[in-house]
């Protein structure tokens, strides 16, 4: 299974350190990764393989969406095909 | 890659814009749970109900976790519990009642359709027994949903059942009198329903359904509201297709849970329900969304016009997003359940005929109006006749869902909270229909019935 990862908020220093950190510990592999500048928002959208991962989808999602907290952002874990079916015919 | 700019008008719809799923109903036959015995009957129902739905809400969990999209419902229904009424000897059927909301609370579902009747044309004994039991049946359980469906475009008026309904609706307010009298908020008189829907109060299997199936409403109103807002001063036909674009992205989320949930219960997918449902909640409105196409207030002239535009680009946008599209499928207009008729109602400017001419152009009917308590059951009679001729006359389903609340007049308001929100009582014309709705008999089928 495929997931985005996207993060929306103020930009700051080592987000993508802290986000990667977490998904290499549990063997999820990144396999793209895009940033910009939306709405005057700083948006963060990774592309990642959870095929491998060693915890859970839920654990992922409520350990991601700590560390949102924690930095003032909001960070989503959703299933790729969410994206797809909306946005491609 | 998918570009930010989609992925950012996803998260913002769900986030800011109230896109959920509305609900996944599971359509179960209950066919084969016949039984001359009530108390054997009740258990066979219960039975397959749970066996059935067992993993229903934690799938739609799972899903609703994996794709970070809310499913607000999670609903069954079942065949017409009339045609269960038929087999039991017992006349009193109020246990069948008690059996699927036992059901329904060990699922975890909140609410059961299918408590009902199809008799567009006539009576069985079991249609009679289960019509009769309806009040009670409502006052007696928490989950369970009632729906009557009194009339087709081919087979025409049952306008015994309406007489009979009329009544039946009356006892319903009386029998929960302390609660607001929300036994007739789960309480629906059709014309032409559809075996398919998956909203409630009228959902049910319908008999030419299979053993078990998934249906999937979707919603959105407040993404079609702020998607004709960012479009600005655009004519109507650039209107109508904003509508469109945003009901095809909401239907393509409906259509891709179903698919998962089919997938994943290995129950057959049945259809997704393109509808705007609105909640009480602010910015969840379908009010709003005609106010924001330019009127100032829902209920003005305009409003019937708004509406039909609204109601066709929803459907347009809709069926080339699912597989198979069923149900509804359009524009709710329930008065309690939506701020904005709440607040057009209280200002005055929504009437209840208003509301009537409305639902000629728009998927349901009068849904979730509460009139005065003194109201009679001949009139309650008249109002179900006048809108179930208008589904029948336009071939498309139309209901009533009204509630006459005990003990309360026009400016006093019924207040249920959730998803169900409160409602202020309207005025209604009061002259009296009794002889027309004594006459009882058919109303014949209109003339363009003759199809074949």
């Amino acid at each position: 299974m495929r997931t985005i990862i996207s993060v929306i908020g103020k930009d700051a220093v080592g987000i993508i350190a802290k986000i990667s950190a977490i998904l290499s510990s549990h063997k999820i592999n990144v396999l793209d990764i895009t940033q910009s500048v939306l709405d005057d928002m700083f948006v963060m959208v990774m592309l990642a393989d959870i095929s491998q991962s060693l915890v859970d989808f839920p654990s992922l999602v409520s350990e991601l969406d700590s560390l949102g907290n924690e930095l003032g952002l909001k960070i989503h874990t959703m299933h790729e095909d969410v994206f797809n079916s909306m946005h491609r015919i | 890659m998918l570009n930010s700019f989609d992925i950012l008008e996803t998260i913002k719809m769900i986030e800011e814009e109230h896109l959920d799923i509305r609900t996944v109903t599971m359509g179960i036959s209950l066919r084969d749970c016949c039984d001359s015995d009530i108390d054997r009957c009740a258990e066979k129902i219960y039975d397959k109900i749970c066996r059935s739905a067992k993993d229903l809400v934690s799938t739609a969990e799972t899903i609703e976790c994996e794709y970070g999209i809310p499913i607000i419902n999670k609903r069954v229904s079942v065949t017409p519990i009339s045609m269960l009424a038929d087999c039991v000897e017992s006349a009193d059927v109020t246990k069948l009642a008690k059996a699927l909301d036992k059901a329904a609370a060990t699922i975890g579902v909140n609410f059961i359709g299918g408590y009902g009747a199809l008799v567009h044309k006539g009576f069985t004994r079991g249609d009679t027994n289960l019509i009769d039991s309806i009040p009670e049946a409502l006052a007696i359980t928490n989950n369970v949903c009632s729906s009557v469906n009194v009339a087709t475009t081919r087979a025409g008026i049952n306008m015994d059942a309406v007489a009979r309904m009329g009544k039946i609706v009356k006892e319903a307010a009386h029998l929960t009198a302390d609660r607001d009298s929300i036994g007739c908020a789960k309480l629906v008189v059709f014309s032409n329903a559809t075996e398919d829907n998956p909203f409630m109060a009228g959902a049910f299997h319908g008999v030419g359904e299979g053993e078990c199936v998934i249906n999937v409403g979707v919603s959105g109103p407040g993404v079609v509201q702020k998607a004709i807002r960012r479009a600005g001063d655009c004519d109507l036909a650039d209107l109508a297709e904003i509508v469109k674009r945003t009901a095809f992205k909401i239907t393509r989320m409906g259509q891709l849970v179903a698919r998962e949930a089919s997938r994943r219960l290995n129950v057959p997918f049945g259809i997704v329900d393109l509808s705007l449902a609105p909640t009480p909640a602010i910015g969840d409105s379908v009010a709003h969304i005609l106010e924001e196409m330019g009127l100032e207030q829902v209920g003005a002239h305009g409003t019937t016009a708004a509406l039909a535009l609204l109601n066709d680009a929803v459907k347009k946008g809709g069926v080339m997003a699912s597989a198979h599209v069923g149900g509804l499928s359009g524009a709710f207009i329930p008065v309690s359940e939506d701020a904005g008729m709440i607040d057009a109602v209280r200002a005055g400017s929504l009437s209840f005929d208003k509301l009537e001419a409305m639902t000629a152009v728009c998927s349901v009917g009068l849904d979730m109006i509460a009139i005065p308590g003194d109201t009679t059951a001949d009139v309650i009679s008249a109002i179900i006749a006048d809108e179930i001729s208008i589904g029948v006359v336009n071939n498309k389903t139309t209901a009533v869902r009204v509630i006459p609340a005990v003990g309360k007049g026009v400016g006093d308001e019924v207040n249920y909270g959730g998803l169900l929100g409160s409602a202020p009582v309207m005025n209604i014309n009061t002259k009296s229909p009794a002889k027309f709705i004594a006459r009882a008999g058919r109303i014949p089928a209109p003339i363009h019935s003759q199809k074949n």
